[in-house]
């Protein structure tokens, strides 16, 4: 995360927002298990919700904006830092660093609003709606399988794919970033219900494994 | 636990989806003439098929797209998934193409669930290849 104390943001509101699983912070840092799995909240990321047919012209200027639309189930687009992850054939979540809004002297929802222009589609700011779990270690996809009948193996759940999908039977979209790390975006209220049930899930780790 | 093809996201677990109901209930041409008899049974009466049965399915937790599936009420053989608008297609005994979808009731937890994200595409899936164009948008024919 940037540094968050040069982000004051519209009438200096930055300093008094929480995220929503800021009051597990401490619970997270006690639960991860250094070297095996670890959980932590990276909060306040920027967030767009574009509608657009991706074929259409609209679709190309916002594609030009966002550095692509993906084109099918699991892909993910982006570019400077900015994910585009699909969500459907004309849905799309923008995921960006929080000094990326326009509140913070950003442009991302301004520039793919713009890019939108009068077209059929929407780019709503969603920042506040979902948090970002992420989660990483050797054992994380363990962890995740644990909740999710996915195919989290390697072969087929590969770095720089992400899936809409239900992780401890709550819905949350997934991203792979790296072989062995994890974002999960559970909307604000499923944060404080998916932290601990990851919690739960990582508690098995921390005790010396039985042969 | 029923796997369901999703025709955008490939095999994902029953618990994704919402139920839709009968599909191919087309709106009254004139509504206005309809009795309340008639208009109830619009709304309200819908087949109670044993067998292969034409229904609606809407991918809630994943791609939020509507689809139609032809699955057996007796053995949950899913036999067909096809676009909205598209006519239902014979209830052929387990096609070839539609064998991605289709898992016998006592054999649904075994672990065929691989989400094939590299394979799937948004296109229908060749069952219902008709010409119609597989919008793979907001469906058009939603309440037929
Ligand atoms: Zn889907």
């Amino acid at each position: 995360m940037a540094n968050t104390a040069e982000l004051n943001g519209v009438n200096g509101l930055r300093d008094i927002r929480r995220s929503p699983a800021s009051h597990l912070a401490a619970a997270l840092e006690a639960g991860s298990v250094q070297g095996t799995v670890v959980l932590n909240e990276g909060p306040f990321q920027t967030m767009a919700g574009v509608r657009v047919d991706p074929r259409s012209e609209e679709g190309g200027r916002i594609a030009a904006a966002a550095g692509g639309l993906p084109a099918r189930c699991g892909e993910v687009t982006g570019k400077d830092g900015v994910s585009v992850l699909w969500l459907g054939p004309s849905e799309f979540l923008v995921v960006a660093p929080e000094q990326a809004h326009d509140s913070l002297g950003g442009n991302l929802i301004g520039s793919l609003t713009e890019a939108l222009g009068d077209a059929p589609g929407q780019v709503v700011d969603l920042s506040a709606n979902r948090t970002t779990f992420e989660l990483s270690g050797p054992r994380a996809r363990a962890v995740l399988e644990k909740g999710c009948s996915l195919d989290l193996h390697p072969r087929s759940f590969t770095p720089g794919t992400a899936l809409n999908t239900e992780v401890g039977n709550i819905p949350v979209v997934l991203q792979k970033t790296g072989e062995e790390s994890f974002r999960l975006f559970p909307r604000a209220s499923f944060a404080d219900f998916l932290g601990r049930w990851l919690l739960d899930a990582m508690r098995e780790y921390a005790s010396p494994e039985v042969p | 636990m029923l796997l369901i093809s999703c025709p955008n996201c490939g095999s994902r677990d029953e618990t994704e989806f919402h139920y839709g109901g009968q599909a191919h209930v087309a709106y009254p041409e004139n509504p206005n003439e309809l009795n309340d008899r008639e208009w109830a049974e619009f709304l309200f009466y819908r087949d109670n098929t044993k067998g292969a049965f034409a229904e609606r399915w809407l991918h809630s937790t994943g791609c939020r797209q509507w689809f139609n599936m032809l699955r057996d009420t007796v053995t949950y053989d899913i036999q067909a998934v096809y676009p909205m608008g598209t006519p239902r297609p014979a209830a052929a005994p387990a096609a070839p193409e539609s064998g991605t979808a289709s898992l016998a009731a006592d054999s649904t937890t075994t672990g065929t669930a691989a989400p094939s994200i590299s394979g799937t595409s948004t296109s229908a899936p060749s069952i219902s290849a008709t010409g119609t164009t597989a919008s793979t948008t907001a469906p058009e024919g939603a309440t037929k």
